[in-house]
C-alpha cells in the first residue's frame, strides 16, 4: 500500500462537503488518500439553498447535510471553527486561527462567498445584519423580537427570500432596491415590474430605483435610511443582501491568480495556478464567471476529486454550467432560463402577458426562430421544464414557438419526457441525466422512489422533480410497466376515475359498483373511499342498509372511537358563537353521563367517554335542545373558526362571525377525500388563523380575501392567496368551485394542501379552473355543490328515528350488560380511561 | 376443537346481525367464564351466507371493539381490520395478517333456522 496522499479541504459548505463524499467514494487501497476538512463555521456542512427554512420550524439538525458521526465512520479528520488565515504554498501546509499547521499534498479551497455590505455610513451599527449562515438567521430572529419594521436593502434572489423571511417574523417588511426592478439579473423589466406587483400584494413594500446614502437614528423606529433622492425610511432593522463577494483573500495572500472582482481563477480542472491547489464553488472564477448556485458547485467538485485520484487521466472538465433557475418567492412563481435578457446578437423575444392573473412569460428565440435562447415566466412556471429541455439539449422549436408559452386553447405541443435524448440533464444538482434514470431503471429501479435512492436524482434544490417523474413514468410505460393508480386489489381505478363513473353511470351503491367495475369483496380502501364519494355525488344518509358496511368505524357509529372503545361525541357549534342555554345543555348532558368535557382546538366542545349504547341517548338530548351532529368523526366539513369581527371588536372591517355561521351550515355534513376546515377573520389581524385552513377568509375594507389549502397538523402549509376584495356571493361561489374540484380529482385521504402542491400548474391552473372556467366546469361543479346543500341531513336525528340503524348501538345483541373492560379513574375532577395498571388493581 | 364438554350454544338470530359487517355476543365458554364473541354475517358465493366468530378483544389496542371494525378481503380471504389501528385479522384463522406473532381465538359458528349458534 502506498503511502496516503493528504489532502486538505478548507471550508465545509455545500460545496467543499459533496467534495468530501466524492473523493470518499472514490477512495481505494491503491491510491489512499487522508483527508482533512477545516470548517470556519462551528458546524459541518449544512444546506444552504434551503436556509429559509430555518424560519418556518427546521432546526439545525433538519438541515445538516451530515453528522460527525459520519465523517469519523469515513475516517475523515475534520476541525471545527477552524478558519484558515494563511497558505503556505512552498512548505505546502496551512495554518489557522488558532495556530495549528497542516500540511497537504493537495489543497482544496472551498471558502463559498460572503454577503456584500456597501460602504453606506452607519452599516456597522446594531440591528444592521446579513443572511448567509445559521449564525446570521438566529442574530435576525433575536433583532426581530425587539423589532416591529425591518427593511432588506437588495432586491435580488436572496433579498426578496430574505424579505419574506422578515415577513414571517412578523415586521412590516420593505426591499429597497438601487436597480429599476426587483431580480435584475434573472428577469428582463416586464417581469420585474410583475413581480414587484405581486411581491406588493402581498403586503411587502418595494422601493426601487433608491439609493441609500446613509444610516441615521430614526425619529419613530430605531433608524432612518437616508436616500440619494431626498427620500427616508423608518426602519428597526436593516438586512443588506446587496450581493455576495468571494471569500479569496487567502488566495490573494499567496499570490495565486485572482479576477478583477474577486474570484480564484481556475482551469477546467479546477486547479489554480498552482497545480496542487483547488479552487470550487462560490470562491472559484471559472472563465471570468462566478457561478452563485450549487449545481456548478457540485460539478467542480465531481471534477476534482476525480483529478485527484486519477490525474490527468481523469475525463471530467469544468465546461461551465447553466444558470437557469426556478422557485417560488413567497408563493410567487418566477423562472428564468438561459438568456433571459435577449442579448444574444439577433434573438426575437415572444411575451404573453395576463394581468388580471399576474402571469408573464417571455421566450427568447434564435434569428431563425428554430431554437430557444432563453425564458422569463413569472407567476406560472407549469412551462418550466419543457422550456429548459428545449433549450439545454438544443431541439428544434415547434413551427410556431409561441404556443409552447399561450394558454392552452386546444391543442399544446407538449415536449413529452420521451422526446429527450439520453444526454439530456434532468436534475442539474445531482448531475443525473435521463441516460442514468433509464440504467438505474434497467438496473431494477421499478418506481420513483427506487429511481431518487439509486441516483439521488431530486435530492439538491428539489427542482427537478416534476420533470423526474415524467421520465420515470414515460420509460416505465416503454417497458410495458403499468402505472398504477388503482386504489386497490378491487378496483383497477384511481379514486377521480371511480368519482366520474359513479356519476356518469348513475351508480347509487357499492355492491352495484363492484359488480360492474370491481372484484372480489372490497376492502377497508375501497370502502371508505366509495362510501364518501356516493355521500359527496348522491347525499343520501350514510347509515342506508348499502351504505353501512362501507364507512369507516367512526362514521358508522356516528362517533370518534377512542382509546378504550368509548366514544367521543362533539355537537356542531358553527362559527364557535353558542348561546348560554345551549352550552347549559352540554353541561347538563356531560354532568348526567358522567362524560369528560374539554375545549377542542376547533372551537367547540368534545364529550368523552360515552360508551356505545349511551350514544343514542345523549344524542336525543342534544338534538331535543336544537344542536346538530359536529361530523368530528367524518372526512368532511368540521368547523369554520371565526373570530368576533367587526360586531365587537374596534378592528374588525366585516361581520366574521355572520359569514363563518353562514359558510357552517351552507358545507355541513359535505363529504370529502379529507376533512376540511375553515376560517374567516375579520381583519388582517388573523385571529382566526384562517391562513392555516382548507378554506380561509379574511376581511378587508372592500370585502373578503379567500386564501386557499393551507394545513396545520403534521405538515403545515401556509395558504395562497386566491382572490382579493370579493363581495359575499363571488366569495361563495368561488368556494363551492374550489371544493367541489377538490372532491372530483383528489385522491384519497389527501388534504387540500397536498392536493394544490401536486396539481400540474399549481395554484395559477386552479385559479384558471375557478375564475376563468378554463375547463368549462363551473357550471356543473355548482350544481354539485347545490344538490349536497340542498339534501342535508343531521345525521343523528336521522338514525335517531330509525329503529334499525340503532340496533347497530349496543353493545351485546344477546345481554343488557356492559363491557366490564372500560373503567374510568377520577383526575382533576372528571374521568380518564383507566391505565392497564390500574385496570388490573381495581380487578 | 372436538372437546367433548363443546357444544353449539344458540346466541341470537339472523335478524340481530348487520350484513357484511359485525355485532357482538356475550357467551359463556366452556369454563363458565363470560367471552365476548363478535360475529360477522357475510354474503358468500351462490347467494349463500356465512357467519363467523372471532374474540372481540383487540390484543393490540387492548379494548373489546374489533366488532365494530370494516370488513374486507384480501386474495379471496375476509378480514377485519381493527377500528383502533386498522390491522387487519383473517375471519377463518383469526391469524393477523400485519403481525405474524399475533391470533385471535376463532370459533365454530353455523346459521340453524333463524338462529345463530356457536361451538363453545
Ligand atoms: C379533539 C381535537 C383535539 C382537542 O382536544 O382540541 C382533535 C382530536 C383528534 N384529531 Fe385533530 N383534533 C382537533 C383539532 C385539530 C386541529 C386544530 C384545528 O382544527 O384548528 C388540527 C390541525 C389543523 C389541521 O387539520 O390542519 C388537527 C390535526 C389533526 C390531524 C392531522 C391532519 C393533517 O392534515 O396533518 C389528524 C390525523 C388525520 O386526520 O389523519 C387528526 C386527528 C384527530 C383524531 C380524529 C385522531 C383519532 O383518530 O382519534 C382525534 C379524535 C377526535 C375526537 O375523538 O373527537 N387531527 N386536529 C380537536 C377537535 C377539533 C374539532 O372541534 O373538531
Ligand atoms: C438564503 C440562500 C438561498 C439560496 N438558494 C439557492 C438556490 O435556491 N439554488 C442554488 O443553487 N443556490 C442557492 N443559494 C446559493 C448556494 O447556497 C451556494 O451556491 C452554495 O452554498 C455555495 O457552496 P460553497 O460550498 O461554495 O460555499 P458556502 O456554502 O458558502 O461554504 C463555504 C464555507 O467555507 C467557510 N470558510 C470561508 N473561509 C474559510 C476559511 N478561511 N477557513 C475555513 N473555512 C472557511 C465558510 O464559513 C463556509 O462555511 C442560496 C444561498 C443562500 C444564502
Ligand atoms: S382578526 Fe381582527 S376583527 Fe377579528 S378579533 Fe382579531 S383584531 Fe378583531
Ligand atoms: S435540479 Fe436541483 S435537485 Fe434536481
Amino acid at each position: 500500500m502506498s503511502t496516503p496522499k493528504k489532502i486538505v479541504v478548507v471550508g465545509n459548505g455545500m460545496v467543499g462537503h459533496h467534495f468530501v463524499e466524492q473523493l470518499h467514494s472514490l477512495n481505494s487501497e491503491a491510491q489512499p488518500v487522508e483527508i482533512t476538512v477545516l470548517s470556519g463555521e462551528n458546524r459541518l456542512a449544512y444546506d444552504r439553498v434551503h436556509l429559509s427554512e430555518y424560519f418556518a420550524g427546521k432546526t439545525a439538525d433538519d438541515l445538516a447535510m451530515t453528522s460527525e458521526n459520519i465523517y469519523r465512520h469515513w475516517g475523515i479528520n475534520f476541525h471545527l471553527g477552524a478558519k484558515v488565515t494563511q497558505i503556505d504554498s512552498h512548505k505546502q501546509t496551512v495554518t489557522t486561527v488558532s495556530g495549528d499547521i497542516y500540511s497537504y499534498d493537495k489543497l482544496v479551497l472551498a471558502t463559498g462567498s460572503y454577503p456584500f455590505v456597501p460602504p453606506i455610513p452607519g452599516k456597522d451599527k446594531e440591528h444592521c445584519l446579513v443572511y448567509r449562515t445559521i449564525d446570521d438567521l438566529d442574530a435576525i430572529s433575536a433583532s426581530a423580537k425587539v423589532s416591529k419594521v425591518g427593511v432588506v436593502i437588495g432586491g435580488g434572489l436572496l433579498g426578496l427570500e430574505a424579505a419574506n423571511a422578515l415577513k414571517q417574523l412578523g415586521l412590516e417588511t420593505h426591499v429597497v432596491e438601487f436597480a429599476s426592478q426587483l431580480m435584475a439579473v434573472q428577469v428582463d423589466a416586464g417581469g420585474g415590474k410583475l413581480l414587484k406587483e405581486k411581491i406588493e400584494e402581498l403586503g411587502v413594500h418595494v422601493h426601487t430605483s433608491k439609493a441609500t446614502q446613509e444610516i441615521q437614528a430614526g425619529k419613530e423606529r430605531r433608524y432612518q435610511l437616508y436616500f440619494s433622492d431626498g427620500d427616508v425610511l423608518e426602519t428597526d432593522l436593516i438586512l443588506f443582501s446587496a450581493g455576495i463577494r468571494p471569500y479569496d483573500t487567502l488566495a490573494r495572500e499567496c499570490a495565486l491568480e485572482v479576477g478583477e472582482r474577486g474570484g480564484i481563477v481556475i482551469n477546467n480542472q479546477c486547479q489554480t495556478r498552482d497545480k496542487n491547489i483547488y479552487a470550487i464553488g462560490e470562491c472559484a472564477l471559472w472563465n471570468n464567471f462566478i457561478f452563485g448556485l450549487v449545481a456548478p458547485g457540485y460539478t467542480m467538485a465531481r471534477v476534482v476529486a476525480n483529478h485527484i485520484v486519477l490525474g490527468d487521466e481523469s475525463d471530467e472538465y469544468f465546461t461551465g454550467a447553466d444558470m437557469s433557475t426556478k422557485l417560488k418567492l413567497m408563493g410567487v412563481d418566477v423562472g428564468s432560463i438561459g438568456d433571459a435578457h435577449g442579448r444574444t446578437p439577433g434573438a426575437l423575444t415572444y411575451t404573453y402577458e395576463n394581468q388580471p392573473l399576474g402571469v408573464y412569460k417571455k421566450m427568447v428565440v434564435s434569428a431563425d426562430k428554430s431554437r430557444l435562447l432563453g425564458a422569463v415566466l413569472i407567476g406560472d412556471t407549469s412551462d418550466y421544464d419543457s422550456l429548459s429541455q428545449y433549450m439545454l439539449n438544443d431541439i428544434e422549436l415547434p413551427k410556431s414557438p409561441e404556443s409552447l408559452i399561450l394558454p392552452s386553447s386546444g391543442e399544446k405541443p407538449r415536449l413529452g419526457a420521451d422526446a429527450l435524448p439520453a444526454s439530456a440533464s434532468i436534475c442539474s444538482c445531482l448531475n443525473v441525466t435521463k441516460g442514468d434514470i433509464i440504467s438505474a431503471i434497467d438496473t431494477g429501479a421499478t418506481n420513483i422512489t427506487s429511481v431518487k435512492s439509486c441516483t439521488k436524482a431530486a435530492s439538491g434544490c428539489g427542482g427537478c422533480a416534476n420533470l423526474l417523474k415524467n421520465v420515470v413514468d414515460s420509460e416505465l410505460a416503454a417497458r410495458g410497466v403499468e402505472i398504477k393508480t388503482d386504489i386497490c386489489e378491487h378496483f383497477a381505478y384511481s379514486r377521480q376515475a371511480l368519482f366520474d363513473i359513479i356519476k356518469v353511470q348513475g351508480i347509487k351503491s357499492f355492491s352495484d359498483l363492484l359488480a360492474e367495475y370491481g372484484k372480489g369483496k372490497g376492502c377497508e380502501i375501497c370502502k371508505p373511499t366509495v362510501g364518501s364519494i356516493l355521500a359527496s355525488v348522491w347525499n343520501d344518509y350514510v347509515l342506508n342498509p348499502q351504505h353501512v358496511a362501507l364507512q369507516d368505524t367512526n362514521d358508522t357509529y356516528l362517533a370518534n372511537m377512542q382509546k378504550d372503545g368509548t366514544y367521543s361525541v362533539v355537537p356542531r357549534i358553527p362559527g364557535g358563537e353558542i348561546t348560554a342555554d345551549k352550552l347549559i345543555v352540554i353541561g347538563q348532558v356531560a354532568k348526567q353521563f358522567g362524560l369528560y368535557t374539554k375545549i377542542t382546538g376547533g372551537q367547540r366542545i368534545d364529550l368523552f367517554g360515552a360508551r356505545v349504547d349511551q350514544l343514542p341517548l345523549i344524542w336525543q338530548q342534544l338534538i331535543d335542545a336544537g344542536l346538530e351532529t359536529g361530523h368530528a368523526y367524518g372526512k368532511s366539513l368540521r368547523t369554520v373558526k371565526s373570530c368576533v369581527g367587526s360586531t365587537w371588536c374596534r378592528y374588525g372591517q366585516q361581520d366574521s362571525v355572520t359569514m363563518a355561521i353562514n359558510l357552517e351550515n351552507r358545507y355541513k355534513g359535505l363529504r370529502a377525500p379529507h376533512k376540511i376546515k375553515f376560517a374567516v377573520s375579520g381583519c388582517t389581524r388573523e385571529c382566526a388563523e384562517a391562513q392555516s385552513k382548507d378554506i380561509g377568509v379574511i376581511a378587508t375594507e372592500k370585502g373578503w380575501n379567500l386564501y386557499v389549502c393551507g394545513n396545520g397538523g403534521m405538515k403545515p402549509r401556509h395558504a395562497d392567496l386566491f382572490a382579493t376584495d370579493l363581495d359575499s356571493v363571488t366569495l361563495v361561489k368561488y368556494i363551492d368551485r374550489i371544493l367541489m374540484f377538490y372532491i372530483k380529482t383528489a385522491d384519497r385521504l389527501q388534504r387540500t394542501s397536498v392536493w394544490l402542491e401536486n396539481m400540474e400548474g399549481g395554484l395559477c391552473y386552479l385559479k384558471k379552473v375557478v375564475i376563468d372556467d378554463e375547463l368549462l366546469v363551473a357550471d356543473e361543479l355548482e350544481a354539485q355543490m347545490a344538490r349536497v346543500v340542498n339534501t342535508y341531513q343531521c345525521e343523528w336525528k336521522t338514525t335517531l328515528e330509525n329503529p334499525e340503524s340503532l340496533k347497530r348501538f349496543r353493545q351485546f345483541v344477546n345481554s343488557d350488560k356492559q363491557d366490564v373492560n372500560i373503567q374510568f379513574v377520577e383526575e382533576r375532577g372528571q374521568i380518564r380511561p383507566a391505565k392497564l395498571e390500574e385496570k388490573r388493581e381495581l380487578a | 376443537m372436538s372437546n367433548s364438554n363443546q357444544n353449539w350454544q344458540p346466541v341470537c338470530e339472523v335478524s340481530d346481525l348487520v350484513m357484511d359487517s359485525g355485532v357482538c355476543a356475550l357467551v359463556r365458554d366452556s369454563n363458565l367464564q363470560e367471552q365476548q364473541i363478535a360475529l360477522f354475517y357475510m354474503h358468500c358465493e351462490m347467494q349463500k351466507k356465512q357467519v363467523y366468530a372471532v374474540g372481540n378483544y383487540d390484543p393490540i389496542g387492548k379494548a373489546n371493539v374489533l366488532y365494530r371494525g370494516l370488513v374486507g378481503c384480501t386474495d379471496e380471504q375476509i378480514f377485519v381490520a381493527s377500528p383502533l389501528y386498522k390491522q387487519r385479522y383473517l375471519l377463518s384463522d383469526g391469524r393477523c395478517l400485519d403481525d405474524d406473532s399475533i391470533k385471535l381465538p376463532v370459533y365454530d359458528a353455523r346459521i340453524n333456522g333463524n338462529k345463530i349458534e356457536v361451538l363453545l
